[in-house]
């Protein structure tokens, strides 16, 4: 299982109301999983568990087998460094660094990653090829792209040395419809080729037809 | 995480033109507190060195304060002067090495003229016990001869020959010329960066002479004794202003200090030089510190543009903030990076703004000289040392409020900001 969640809650507060409560979860290797459910229903919060940056309260997330809870901070940090990749709902890149050196970040800061990516210039070059992006943009700095350009550099960062697991927070919001469908295959692709699970969240229930399972979160729950 | 450092770097750099900004505010709040501090020591030390070598300086009861002021100084009159009976009885005390006599009262030209003895230029000793130089010329021998030093001279355009006149008095009154016993030039000093610059030096039987046909400070009318016929005339002053002293041995300072302040023969005071040279720094110290107080604001001025620099950057920074969290940075490192950029851009300050002193010590030599300063050292002082330290200190303090706040944000964002 490349994610496996048990009897999970998290409140912000102790008199809150559960942020999260999520009974079992669970995606497998080379999976995707849709993660549905209004602004307000805790995805935001449930990436952040997974992504090991919040503790819940209460329960157990297993990545890869290894318990989340039995890590510390440091380590939790380092782990989400080694297997995990994230792309966010927009301004995902340094807009500084050119789109190249955006996708290169995961091999500067993960060994594993580097190592997993062989030679992460042919491979950051290979993913851009493959996602669509003009190679006179691949040079140019971030902070220029478009936004569906943006969108794709932050997917071959995500992709970037195989992580094991993939979490995409609303990342296709800013674009428009026909956008949306060819970035997601494009990504699915990815993701499967890179044996990669993947968890994508989004309010929009039409693009769950993309994917393997769906779940619908509300209200913190499942 | 060395992957982190670079990254900071480069962040850095892309907000070079306001992080430019603040460096550029440190820097100048460095050197302006360096400056002050340096200068303060240079003017300090020139100061208390404007006489050196000399153990006591002797005059009519005043305080001692006043008593340095018009007798080092040349500055203000003395109230009462010293029979020359006095000096002679004192100067014969064994205990003495040498002694030069002073007569102030006249001026050249708005400088002041000291009527002294030829002894004046082998003892007068000023800086780290320099003595006396000669530019050119040499001592005063014939009674109408003078000697400029250095300021005089290089002012007003005089050279080995020229002839002068002195007036009576500090040249406030008009009709007050010696015009009919003018003088010559006949030896010019070095500059010495002291009051002995502004001094034009005559021998105390020129004094004497060219006050022979004055009574109670004005030219008795319709009476004259020509410059020609001073000689036949007795020229031994009654009274001198001061008198400089140097001992065999220092130890006996106290001894004869004493004994002079409990002389019988009229009220008299002895006070050691440097003691009452820093009594006189101390009143104008409010000036320096003052100035202290001036460039410490403009430091926490610069250091608060840091400060608000730092804070206000940080909302734009939390995108940045949680892309770094998501490639496995964890909050110590977002708390490290931002200590890092206000660590840095105190460091580099502090240095430059040294550079900045070193290079206006290094090329500043005639502006300077302006202000009668001598030139600046060129190499810090502890004191300095100890200021950038404390310049270093407080940039990293400063830091920390920034620092902390990106800590809690990072850790409240995760890696999703809510801005």
């Amino acid at each position: 299982m490349a994610i496996r969640i048990d009897d999970l809650l998290f409140r912000w507060r102790a008199a809150a109301p559960p942020a999260v409560r999520l009974e079992h979860l669970a995606v497998a290797a080379g999976r995707s999983l849709f993660l549905h459910g209004p602004s307000g229903a805790g995805k935001s919060t449930l990436l952040n568990l997974i992504g090991g940056v919040l503790q819940p309260e209460r329960g157990r997330i297993e990545l890869l087998g290894q318990a989340l809870g039995a890590l510390s901070a440091a380590r939790r940090d380092a782990f989400r460094a080694d297997h995990l990749g994230f792309i966010f709902q927009q301004f995902n890149l340094l807009p500084w660094l050119s789109a190249r050196d955006n996708v290169l970040l995961p091999c500067r800061f993960s060994r594993r990653r580097r190592q997993r990516a062989d030679d992460p210039a042919a491979a950051a070059a290979r993913l851009l090829a493959a996602l669509d992006l003009e190679p006179a943009a691949t040079a140019a700095p971030a902070g220029e792209l478009s936004v569906g350009q943006q969108q794709r550099v932050a997917a071959a960062r995500a992709l970037i040395g195989r992580p094991e697991i993939i979490v995409a927070d609303e990342p296709t919001s800013a674009l428009d419809a026909a956008r949306q469908d060819a970035f997601i295959e494009l990504l699915l692709g990815e993701a499967r080729a890179a044996g990669s699970a993947l968890v994508f969240v989004s309010h929009d229930l039409r693009l769950a037809r993309h994917f393997d399972d769906s779940l619908a979160l509300a209200g913190g729950e499942a | 995480m060395n992957a982190l450092w670079r990254l900071a770097l480069a962040s850095a750099w892309n907000r070079r033109l306001s992080l430019g900004l603040t460096l550029l505010a440190v820097l100048l709040a460095t050197t302006l507190l360096l400056s002050v501090e340096r200068i303060r020591q240079a003017a300090r030390d020139g100061f208390a060195q404007s006489v050196s070598g000399t153990d006591l300086v002797v005059g009519a009861r005043s305080s001692p304060v006043q008593l340095v002021l018009y007798s080092v100084f040349r500055l203000g009159e003395a109230t009462n002067n010293l029979s020359w009976d006095s000096y002679r009885k004192i100067a014969a005390d064994p205990a003495i090495a040498w002694s030069v006599p002073l007569a102030l009262g006249d001026s050249h030209r708005g400088f002041p003229v000291l009527g002294t003895t030829p002894a004046y230029f082998d003892h007068y000793r000023y800086g780290d016990r320099q003595p006396l130089r000669f530019a050119s010329g040499q001592v005063f021998s014939g009674i109408f001869d003078a000697v400029l030093g250095a300021e005089v001279a290089q002012r007003l355009g005089y050279r080995i020959g020229d002839q002068i006149t002195l007036t009576h008095g500090d040249g406030g009154l008009a009709g007050m010329e010696h015009a009919d016993k003018p003088f010559s030039v006949v030896g010019i000093l070095a500059p010495t960066g002291t009051p002995v610059d502004r001094t034009v030096h005559v021998g105390l039987a020129a004094i004497e002479a060219i006050h022979l046909d004055w009574v109670g400070g004005t030219p008795l009318p319709g009476f004259s004794i020509g410059a020609d016929i001073v000689q036949k005339f007795d020229l031994t002053p009654k009274s001198i202003t001061a008198f400089l002293v140097g001992l065999h041995r220092r130890v006996e300072v106290f001894r004869l200090q004493r004994k002079i302040n409990e002389f019988a023969g009229e009220p008299l005071l002895a006070v050691l030089p440097g003691v009452a040279l820093d009594q006189l720094w101390q009143t104008v110290g409010i000036v320096e510190q003052a100035l202290q107080a001036v460039s410490w604001l403009v430091l926490v001025v610069g250091l608060a543009g840091l400060m608000a620099t730092l804070l206000a950057g940080l909302n734009e920074r939390r995108r940045e903030m949680a892309i770094l969290r998501s490639l496995g940075a964890g909050p110590r490192h977002i708390l490290g990076l931002l200590l890092l950029e206000s660590g840095l851009v105190s460091l580099l300050g502090a240095f430059c703004g040294l550079g900045l002193l070193s290079l206006f010590a290094a090329s500043g030599d005639g502006l300077l000289q302006r202000f009668g300063l001598a030139a600046l050292p060129l190499a810090p002082s502890p004191a300095e040392w100890r200021l950038l330290g404390l310049v270093l200190a407080c940039g990293t303090l400063v830091g920390l409020l920034p620092a902390w706040r990106a800590y809690r944000l990072s850790l409240a964002d995760g890696l999703t900001p809510r801005s």
